[in-house]
């Protein structure tokens, strides 16, 4: 984070004057739980991309690719994971209550700080 | 050309609004501030202002739109009294915070239970710590000359606070009085123009307003809003001297009455200050060297220039119309500050409190004559008897 202003420095009354720079703002410290890529491929649909609310999913816009998570701003919601088309059909393949984390799902959802 | 009309404290503020033509005008109608938004509405439906009315349901709703409206750049004013105040709370707060120039008239009613809905002053006492300039009225004249004032004041840049203009409920705001109305176009040009300096509305220069604020940065813009409180005392007697010079009146942040020479005297303010002028009338017919002191200007309280006034006293009674319950002594708000404001300064003189006017209860001037006797007495000895009085109430 930036070096902390004082009070005669800053906007008043909270103001952001300057647009777009929550990226200035590093929450992935709030994580809980981190998204990670498993075993199921990717299909590029964008779903978890226009869902993020911290536009923290990464894309290499000039191939049309979903290429990872920005871990400094994700805080671990677990949207991206939730709207995963691909996540569903492997937990409609399985036929079985797969957990969050599960290996063979698309977007998994591990405990921060644990092993993938 | 100005011109005398008979009207109420209410319809007196209307008349205000009308000629301020707010950009935006969110209220809910409460007793006893509904005429103010009936005539505003009046004016509103027969085109004599540019008014955006918003009709809202709740006044949390009311204050929500205009924080709204004032951060998309707006001039904006509102209307409330007792419960409705209450029931803009979290709002009111965040009104101040975000430094939004709101201007509101706030006719002090009782803030319930048991319901009641005549005058006391526990509505506006309760939002003292909110972050708004208050300010109080005699009379309609007051409350109209003060609600021009206030949208000055509000819109200083140094200042860019919310201010509430406060009336006694039903006894101003339902009591037919002179008031001098001034000319439109000489409002108009006392008021001006509001520049807001960060208008959301502004697309060119993006920004965002009410962010979450942490630890790391919300202490930081509570310590410029005292620094806009600490402003806020020059900003008012600026725009007072302005106005006094423009209309020939004579505000600061509070009016002395035949102090000068007084060897006691009361503090008390609103309509209750009216009747104690006359009671000092009278009792300085029969010799008595009493006198009065009315406060204005309530938030920022002028502690320092209310000593000065106060100082050469041998007694001091303050009136409130409210209680601090659980307060020192089961005080009210004026008093505490009052007694505290002198002896932090340095003056150590009998001060006593006289609570009375509750939920609109009649004060008479036997009763404030009765808190000059004593006054006197305690002159005599230096020793107050009673801190507290609850005036005419039965046991």
């Amino acid at each position: 984070m930036a070096q902390l202003k004082g009070w005669r420095e800053i906007p008043i009354g909270g103001m952001i004057l300057e647009a777009g720079n929550a990226v200035n703002y590093l929450t992935g410290g709030w994580r809980a739980f981190r998204p990670v890529r498993g075993e199921a491929e990717c299909i590029h649909c964008f779903q978890c991309w226009l869902f993020c609310p911290d536009s923290s999913i990464m894309v290499d816009a000039e191939n049309e690719k979903m290429v990872g998570f920005d871990l400094e701003h994700c805080k671990g919601c677990g949207l991206c994971a939730a709207v995963c088309p691909v996540n569903d059909k492997v937990r409609r393949k399985a036929e079985e209550e797969l957990p969050r984390d599960d290996p063979r799902l698309c977007i998994r959802m591990v405990i921060e700080g644990q092993q993938e | 050309m100005s011109k005398f009309e008979a009207l109420t404290g209410d319809q007196a503020v209307a008349t205000a609004m009308r000629q301020i033509n707010p950009d935006v005008v969110a209220a809910y109608p409460i007793t006893p501030q509904t005429e103010t938004v009936e005539f505003f509405a009046e004016y509103v439906a027969d085109g004599l202002v540019d008014t955006e009315f918003i009709t809202v349901e709740s006044e949390h709703s009311a204050m929500s739109a205009c924080v709204g409206a004032s951060a998309a750049g707006a001039r904006v004013m509102t209307a409330t009294s007792a419960n409705g105040l209450a029931l803009m709370w979290e709002i009111v707060y965040i009104a101040a915070s975000l430094r939004c120039p709101i201007v509101m008239s706030l006719v002090n009613r009782a803030l319930s239970g048991p319901i009641n809905i005549h005058c006391d002053h526990s509505d506006v006492m309760g939002m003292r710590d909110a972050g708004w300039i208050i300010l109080f009225s005699e009379n309609g004249q007051e409350a109209y000359d003060n609600t021009l004032q206030a949208v000055r004041i509000a819109e200083h840049p140094d200042l860019l606070l919310p201010v509430a203009v406060c009336q006694d409920g039903f006894i101003t705001s339902h009591s037919m009085e002179r008031v001098e109305v001034y000319d439109d176009a000489e409002v108009k040009k006392f008021i001006g123009t509001y520049q807001p300096r960060w208008p959301l509305l502004d697309v060119a220069h993006p920004k965002t307003f009410g962010p979450l604020d942490f630890y790391d940065y919300y202490y930081e813009h509570k310590r410029q809003q005292v620094e806009a409180m600490e402003h806020a005392e020059r900003v008012i007697l600026g725009v007072a001297e302005e106005f006094n010079r423009k209309f020939h009146r004579n505000y600061g942040l509070f009016e002395p009455y035949r102090l000068e020479d007084a060897e006691v005297a009361v503090v008390v303010t609103n309509s209750t200050a009216g009747t104690a002028r006359g009671v000092v009338d009278s009792l300085r017919a029969q010799g008595l060297k009493v006198g009065l002191l009315k406060p204005r200007v309530f938030r920022p309280f002028p502690a320092r220039a209310l000593t000065d006034a106060l100082r050469h006293l041998k007694a001091v009674a303050v009136m409130d119309r409210s209680i601090s319950f659980g307060a020192m002594n089961n005080a009210g708000p004026l008093f505490l500050e009052t007694a505290a404001a002198l002896a932090l300064n340095g003056v150590h003189l009998p001060i006593a409190d006289y609570v009375f006017g509750l939920g609109g209860r009649d004060i008479r001037p036997s009763e404030i004559e009765r808190v000059y006797r004593d006054l006197l007495r305690v002159a005599e000895t230096g020793q107050v008897e009673q801190m507290v009085t609850y005036l005419s109430v039965r046991e």
